[in-house]
Order: structure tokens, then C-alpha cells, then sequence
């Protein structure tokens, strides 16, 4: 098989908050042997936030990283659920309205770039389920994780709205029956949990100007993973992985419940399953200790 | 004549029951039936209505998805049920459906709810044109097919519900508008013919029950039977603040202009440097979160930031591209 190669899209938290996201993709893509080429011209993706006060601005900065990708003839790979949502939206409008696309090429070409449409922009979940598949990712494992209780946390970014996000892979994903992380647990060898709060909000957009709110929904993830027995979780997204991780005694007082379970990103648990050697995996990095290995 | 064949298939409801006059706590009843491709999840509750139990309540009328009295809740997800096929609910839960009200905690009469703050947020943002019309006019108000265009989907709103009592921050926060409410303010600020704009955006700009403590899910979007997307109308709202002149300086606006000071400086995010400038002096209370984090290197100082490669581009198109001023 012809080596797969991705255009990277680290996003900011992968390189600021969360480096062990970082460390554990490259290991992880080693294993699997994939070839990620790192846009470094990329810019921040505005985090669902700059569009609130400028939806040109991020339109034109999103078809700019895009731009990158398609420089490569490659597909755009993500690593953070709100980067993907804020990527393939951009990707959306720009494909469905040739206006639009004309008004952003326009300012683009200042920069001497071209927004095409020709590269894919999926998140890298969907991406090694695509194009390695669940069953050849099974028979790498060298460590089943077979001992473990995995509750899966999907992040909203990667699953609504179904019909963009969708466009963006091959496996379907029903944001209210999701199975794509429940897949790559079991594949893994571990147990997955299925509790009601797997396909919610963690609260971290509202972070800043509704703290209430947001510890609340952290709260109740985190309990609703303890309560069906979860041993710890696991999360495509980086944003929630700070939620989930770091503000446990504000989730905590909010709910009125010691809440706290180790967060693993989706590319740890895989490196932990695939035996990538765990000082690559950066579990030293978290704010809730990984208290199992 | 399409050769269409009917399958039938067993399915097990779960089902809500409570009555607030007479019960202390609801419960669950179980039907097993025999479901075909053709129903949808109304005429399920007919069915147990009719062949089950009689006192079985809920809300319908016009049975063509345009009274929105049906919306109800299938495995946890709102749905209308007049235009929901029973084959789409299988296909996505499996044989096994667990049938409740939009919202448990204000259920009347099993499937019945009572909606009074729906209706409250519905008002609270003046649902209706405000205009100062001349009773004699001389001529049409024109409206161009492309300011009309502007309404976008928030016309269609029928006011089910089913975003609104979807929506995870109506769950907690008692003041917030939800969803619905945005989508409907918006339909009249998208309007050219009306004038309540300042008064209207005042009221959505307010904190805790404004646009600015929406968590950002997409839950209304992916729930609304009605394709009208309301995050995307709550969006251009925030849009609409900046542009009308109504946002004024709080953590949450900071915040979204704060994007892009950070990324005309280094490309990428600076993060703490984002924090600090839309909290400001407020930055105090997460210094105890900042310092665990710092000593798990989780906190990159603004020297220590790698800076995005071909800066000079971004920082062009920041300043050629921006269309908002704050």
C-alpha cells in the first residue's frame, strides 16, 4: 500500500495547552505509517469565536490554511474538533457559493493564493478510520487495552451539524448514536461505555463569559462516565480534553460531586494500544493524573 | 405505479407517563408493536392512544409538520412527530425507543408540557414588526428579492420547541433565551421594514440571557425540523452587535475581537495572552487553574510562542479583509 499522507493542521492548543496532543499524533502516525506535513503558514481557525465579530475576516484566514493544503495536493488532517468544524464550514460555504468564493479569492490573491476546493478536510478520527480502517488498526494492536472501561467523549465539533460534517468522511456518523470513538475503543481492545453524555457539551466555548455554565456541563460528562463505570475517558477534541482535565474543581463545585477521571486524547489511547512508547504519549503533561500506567 | 413494498418490523416503546394532579413521581410503560415502514412517530402515539390507553395525552393538530404542537422526544432526541418516519428512529436507535416529553422536569401530562418560558423568551425579544407605518400610504413598501433573501430560513420557525428545551444552556440557565427566540429576533432584524433594531439587540446583547452564553453545540441546528438553523442566526446576531454599535466592552465581546489581535500579531493563538485580554483585571481567578497547568508545561509564555510561517501574509489579509470595527 502507497504510504498515507496528510497536510496537517495542528490548530493552536496542540502547540500551546495541550503538547502531548501533539506528541502523541506524531507517534501514533509513525506507527501507522503516515506521513503528516505540518502546515506551518496556518493560522489560528478563530475557534468559533472570530466569526462573532468578523465572518469575512475568518472566512478569508480558514480559506488561507485551506489554500495550503491544496498547495500540497493533499488532504487537510485536524486534530481539534472546533478547528475541523471551523475549517470544513469554511470549506462549505465557499464550495456551495461561487460569489462568496470569488469575494475571498479576491483578497487571497493579495497574498498570491488560490482557494480551490480540491483538498478534503477531515479530523484525523475519521481520517485513519477511512483510509486504514477499525480492523487493520485491531490487528496492530499490541497492547489491547483490555482491562479498561473507556467512556468515549466525541466533542460537538466533530458531529453536529450532521450534514457538514458528514461531507467530511466516508463513515457516517447519527451525532445522537455516534459510533466512530466507541469503534476505535473496542478496535483498541478495550471496553467502551456507553452513558448519556458521551455526545455533549463540555461547556469550554462558554468558559469565559458563563463559567457556571460551562463547569456544570463539564460536571455532568465526568459524572456520567463515573457513574457507568468508567475507568477513564477519551476525546477526539483538545478543547474539551482542557475542560475535562484541568477544570474538575470548578466542575466539581458546580455540581456539588467530587468529579475527576483521567482524559486521554483519541491518539494516546491508540499509541498506549499500539505500543508506542510511553514517554512519547506525553501522559506527564496532564493536569488530572493518568494514574494507570 | 412504484412498486413500493411495506416491511414491518417489532418494536419495543418506552414510554413517559405522568400526571402531575394525581402522581408523585413518572413512570414507564412498555408497548411492543408492530411497526411498518410508512408510520411516522405520531402515529405511534396514536396507536397507544387508541389501542392502548385512552388517557394517554399528548399534543397534535395539523399532522403536516406546520403547528409544531407534536415535538417530543425519541431516545433523547427532540423530534417532531408528524414528520419523523418510524424507519429513520429504528435505523438510528435500533428496536428499542424510549418515548418522552421535550422537557421531563416540565412535563403536565405524560407527553404535555408546559411551554410557559418558551413563550416568555418568544416575547422578550418582540416578535413582530416595529415600524412606524403611514396608515395612508401612497405607495408599496418594496421589499427586494435580495433583502428578502436576508430572512434566510428564520421565517420558517414554527415554534416547537424542539431546539429550545434541546438547547443544554436553557437546561441550567433559567434566563437565557435559547435558540428559538434568537432565530426569531433575528427574522425581524433581518428585516428591512422594521426599527426596533437597538432595542431588540440591547436585549440579546445582555448577559446571561443573551446571545453571548450560547455554548456553541450546533444542537439546534442538527435538531431543528425545519432546516432554520438557529446558531447560524445567533452567529449574525453577534455580527449584527458589532455593526449596529450595540456591543459594548465585557468579557465575551473582548473575547471574539481578542481572536483577532492575537492573530494579527502571531498568526497563531497566543493563549494566555487571549485570556488576559478579554478577562483584564478578572484574569485573577484563574491564576490557581494557570499555575497547575503551568507546571504540567501546559503554558507557553508570549517569547515562546512559534509564530506562523509567511506572518507578513496573514497580517496583510487581516488588515484588507476586516470588515468590523469594534
Amino acid at each position: 500500500m502507497e504510504k498515507l499522507r496528510y497536510a496537517l493542521f495542528t490548530g493552536c492548543t496542540a502547540k500551546q495547552s495541550t503538547p502531548e496532543q501533539m506528541m502523541s499524533t506524531m507517534a501514533v502516525a509513525e506507527k501507522l505509517g503516515i506521513e503528516l506535513i505540518e502546515l506551518t503558514e496556518a493560522s489560528c481557525c478563530g475557534a468559533s469565536h472570530l466569526q462573532d465579530y468578523d465572518d469575512f475576516l475568518s472566512l478569508v484566514l480558514n480559506a488561507r490554511n485551506i489554500a495550503y493544503a491544496e498547495k500540497h495536493e493533499l488532504t487537510m488532517v485536524t486534530i481539534c474538533n472546533t478547528c475541523q468544524l471551523n475549517t470544513a464550514m469554511t470549506k462549505h460555504r465557499l464550495d456551495n457559493d461561487e460569489k462568496l468564493k470569488a469575494r475571498v479569492n479576491e483578497k487571497l490573491a493579495e497574498v498570491g493564493l488560490e482557494y480551490k476546493g480540491t483538498s478534503l478536510v477531515t479530523h484525523f478520527l475519521y481520517a485513519i478510520i477511512d483510509d486504514i480502517g477499525l480492523d487493520k488498526i485491531a490487528e496492530m494492536v499490541e497492547t489491547p487495552l483490555s482491562q479498561f472501561n473507556i467512556a468515549p467523549f466525541y466533542g460537538c465539533h466533530n458531529i453536529r451539524p450532521s450534514e457538514l460534517q458528514n461531507e467530511s468522511h466516508k463513515s457516517s456518523e447519527n451525532p445522537y448514536n455516534p459510533t466512530s470513538l466507541d469503534d476505535l475503543i473496542i478496535a483498541c481492545g478495550g471496553m467502551n461505555v456507553d452513558y448519556e453524555e458521551k455526545n455533549k457539551c463540555c461547556g469550554f466555548h462558554a468558559e469565559l463569559q458563563a463559567p457556571k455554565t460551562a463547569a456544570i456541563l463539564t460536571g455532568n460528562a465526568i459524572a456520567g462516565a463515573m457513574d457507568n463505570n468508567a475507568d477513564w475517558m477519551v476525546t477526539p477534541c483538545p478543547l474539551c480534553h482542557l475542560k475535562l482535565d484541568t477544570q474538575t474543581h470548578h466542575a466539581s463545585e458546580a455540581i456539588g460531586r467530587e468529579v475527576s477521571l483521567p482524559v486521554l486524547h483519541m491518539q494516546q489511547m491508540l499509541g498506549l494500544a499500539l505500543g508506542c512508547p510511553q514517554e512519547s504519549l506525553g501522559m506527564k503533561h496532564h493536569v488530572t493524573k493518568v494514574n494507570f500506567i | 405505479m412504484s412498486t413500493h413494498t411495506i416491511t414491518t418490523q417489532k418494536v419495543n416503546f418506552k414510554v413517559f407517563r405522568f400526571n402531575a394532579d394525581e402522581d408523585y413521581l413518572p413512570y414507564y410503560e412498555n408497548y411492543d408493536m408492530d411497526v411498518t415502514s410508512e408510520e411516522v412517530v405520531l402515529d405511534i402515539l396514536n396507536r397507544i392512544k387508541w389501542d392502548h390507553d385512552g388517557s394517554f395525552s399528548y399534543r397534535r393538530s395539523c399532522r403536516h409538520g406546520i403547528c409544531g404542537a407534536c415535538a417530543i422526544n425519541v431516545n433523547g432526541r427532540a423530534t417532531l412527530a408528524c414528520k419523523e418516519s418510524m424507519n429513520t428512529m429504528v435505523e438510528i436507535f435500533g428496536n428499542e425507543l424510549v418515548i418522552e416529553p421535550l422537557s421531563k422536569k416540565r412535563a403536565v401530562k405524560d407527553m404535555i408540557i408546559d411551554k410557559k418560558d418558551f413563550w416568555e423568551k418568544h416575547d422578550a425579544v418582540k416578535p413582530y414588526l416595529i415600524s412606524d407605518i403611514d396608515e395612508h400610504p401612497e405607495h408599496e413598501h418594496l421589499v427586494t428579492p435580495e433583502e428578502a433573501e436576508e430572512l434566510n430560513e428564520a421565517d420558517l420557525c414554527i415554534q416547537c420547541g424542539a431546539c429550545h428545551y434541546a438547547c443544554p444552556v436553557v437546561e441550567i440557565n433559567d434566563d437565557f433565551f435559547g435558540p428559538a427566540a434568537f432565530a426569531k429576533a433575528y427574522r425581524f432584524e433581518a428585516d428591512v421594514r422594521d426599527d426596533g433594531e437597538i432595542k431588540r439587540l440591547t436585549a440579546i446583547h445582555e448577559e446571561k440571557q443573551g446571545v453571548w452564553d450560547c455554548v456553541k453545540c450546533m444542537e439546534c441546528a442538527e435538531v431543528c425540523p425545519k432546516d432554520v438553523n438557529p446558531i447560524e442566526k445567533i452567529t449574525k446576531l453577534h455580527n449584527m452587535l458589532f455593526q449596529k454599535g450595540v456591543a459594548t466592552s465585557n468579557v465575551a465581546t473582548r473575547h471574539a475581537v481578542g481572536f483577532k489581535h492575537s492573530i494579527a500579531k502571531n498568526g497563531v493563538l497566543d493563549e494566555g495572552g487571549l485570556v488576559l485580554y478579554s478577562e483584564g483585571i478578572g484574569i485573577v481567578k484563574h491564576v490557581p487553574v494557570a499555575f497547575k497547568m503551568f507546571t504540567k508545561g501546559k503554558i507557553v509564555p508570549p517569547w515562546g510562542i512559534t509564530k506562523s510561517e509567511n506572518l507578513d501574509e496573514i497580517q496583510k489579509l487581516v488588515k484588507s479583509s476586516s470588515t468590523a470595527k469594534f
